[in-house]
């Protein structure tokens, strides 16, 4: 059991950092808009596949460095991936059970409190971006979540 | 799903009570965050930390269009080299043409002046910086540069290009940095129309190649293809770089505020280089000072438009910089900057190469 406990530790750690490299990565135009949040995407998934593997620890540590990485106030998208993870990790067991397509429901609407999160931070620190642009990633996310499980679910489960 | 149901086994024993402790825990740490980093440099030092450890992976992240742009530029054909030797040289020509009578104005400026030589350029030094190309975030005009505090570059620096004013830093770390874009939101800068002298504040409009001015009345004087320049006010920007041309004049009947676009001179969409300046504390030009030196890139409407510009008449009594190291001058020009940051070379540059021994300190 500690063994398979361990394996998924190491796959969350590369897989969060591969989502990493997606997020920053330069895109064109029109694909930088509709950019799904790689990296909250990967951090969700863990939290309801493997739930004490990473957990909150690691939404917290994903969304320090998103923050870093995009200049925001440090703990802004700590708090808003802090808050997904919690929710996650709560009901893990109910979001397994549900087929594919609530579950991208779920994750929309996951995504959805994730930014606006994100947003309300925006405005208390003196700059509300309201450009409806930052809403299309949350529908992008929900429609690529169950090619996201697929693939992440390939990169442990035992063969 | 079948991976789902594997891991619900050993996800039981510590679900109780870990997730609400730590959800706590970590919720009350980001807002702790937060609140230290909206309080100014509070956490620069861990900033600057985390900028050099994230720098490498934005490299690396960055390096196949870097290698594209190489790649494209070791291929250039003859023909198109001496196209592109052509076209420069006749640049050069036009601006060595515009540039002759430069050296007489500023002489006759400074004799209008009341000095008795011509003032030192207001830019003292200045330092070329790659863009690397990394998202930062859709929403938020901003760039990395491949330069950081190593280089001298310090917090809230202006960058320009070389058609107007580009930004100015906003996070520095040991080997890069971030910019702010005048068109980001989040950004404003004091500027004047250089037609009418008119001061106001020109706001980032967010859509990336506008600027708005947001506080102007409706009756202002002011046409579309006037050219506005910074005003000097703010403590970041020096007086009289052109930062953008007014695109569109709307005037309702009913709103009391006219509806002002302008487009920046620079151009943001397509760059490589950026230039991050030095100025001249002690030059009339300078960027004035504010009390505190707060609110450089935050809310416009904070930012106290009173401030008068330095008076002339204080100028450059160039030889005293030339025997004391100018720090007790150039403090107030650059308030964000930790002792630190400020860059070796400035005392240097304050006194200039050439006027320092002519000029006496006496109007």
């Amino acid at each position: 059991m500690n063994a398979r406990l361990a394996e998924p530790r190491g796959r969350m750690l590369f897989t969060s950092f591969l989502a990493l490299i997606l997020s920053v990565l330069p895109l064109p135009g029109w694909l930088e808009i509709a950019r799904p949040a790689f990296l909250v995407l990967t951090v969700l998934y863990w939290s309801i596949a493997a739930p004490r593997a990473g957990g909150i620890a690691l939404g917290f540590a994903a969304g320090l460095a998103l923050d870093v990485f995009q200049g925001a106030v440090l703990g802004q998208h700590a708090l808003a991936l802090t808050v997904i993870t919690y929710i996650a990790v709560r009901e893990h067991q109910k979001i397994r059970s549900k087929p594919a397509f609530q579950q991208a429901l779920i994750v929309f609407g996951a995504l959805v409190v994730y930014e606006f999160i994100v947003f309300a931070i925006d405005g208390w620190s003196g700059h509300p971006v309201t450009n409806p642009v930052r809403w299309v990633h949350t529908i992008s996310g929900a429609v690529l979540w169950p090619l996201a499980t697929a693939v992440l679910e390939r990169s442990h489960t035992p063969r | 799903v079948a991976a789902f149901g594997g891991g619900a086994k050993r996800s039981l024993p510590g679900r109780g009570i870990a997730p609400g402790f730590r959800f706590t825990l970590y919720a009350a740490l980001s807002i702790v965050l937060m609140f230290l980093d909206q309080r100014r440099g509070w956490l620069e030092q861990a900033r600057y930390v985390l900028s050099g450890a994230a720098y490498p992976l934005q490299l690396a992240v960055s390096s196949p269009t870097a290698a594209w742009h190489w790649m494209q530029e070791s291929y250039v054909t003859r023909a198109e080299l001496q196209a592109q030797n052509v076209q420069l040289r006749e640049r050069e020509r036009a601006l060595e043409l515009k540039t002759l009578r430069f050296e007489a104005l500023a002489r006759e400026n400074g004799e209008l002046r009341g000095l008795k030589d011509a003032l030192p350029p207001v830019a003292g030094r200045w330092l070329v910086a790659e863009v690397v190309n990394v998202e930062l975030s859709i929403l938020r005009q901003r760039l990395l540069i491949n330069r950081g505090s190593r280089n001298g570059v310090f917090k809230a620096q202006a960058v320009m290009d070389a058609r107007g004013l580009l930004g100015q830093t906003t996070h520095v770390g040991p080997w890069s940095a971030e910019i702010i874009l005048v068109t980001d939101p989040q950004h404003a800068v004091p500027v004047q129309i250089e037609r009418t002298g008119l001061r106001t504040i020109a706001v980032g409009a967010g859509d990336a190649e506008s600027l708005a001015l947001p506080y102007l009345p409706a009756n202002a004087d002011v046409k579309p293809g006037d050219l506005l320049v910074t005003s000097g006010l703010g403590g970041v920007f020096p007086q009289g770089y052109p930062v953008a041309r007014i695109a569109e004049v709307r005037r309702d009947a009913v709103q009391p505020l006219a509806q002002i676009r302008a487009t920046p001179l620079a151009q943001l969409d397509q760059l490589h280089e950026v230039m991050l300046v030095w100025f001249e504390p002690d030059h009339p030009a300078a960027p004035a000072d504010l009390a505190g030196g707060e609110a450089k890139t935050g809310n416009a409407r904070l930012q106290p438009q009173t401030a008068p510009p330095k008076a002339p008449a204080v100028h450059p009594d160039a030889s005293a910089p030339a025997t004391t190291p100018a720090a007790p001058a150039k403090a107030p020009a650059t308030p964000a900057a930790t002792p630190a940051t400020v860059p070796p070379a400035a005392p240097a540059a304050v006194t200039g190469p050439a006027q320092a021994s002519t000029a006496s300190p006496q109007p």
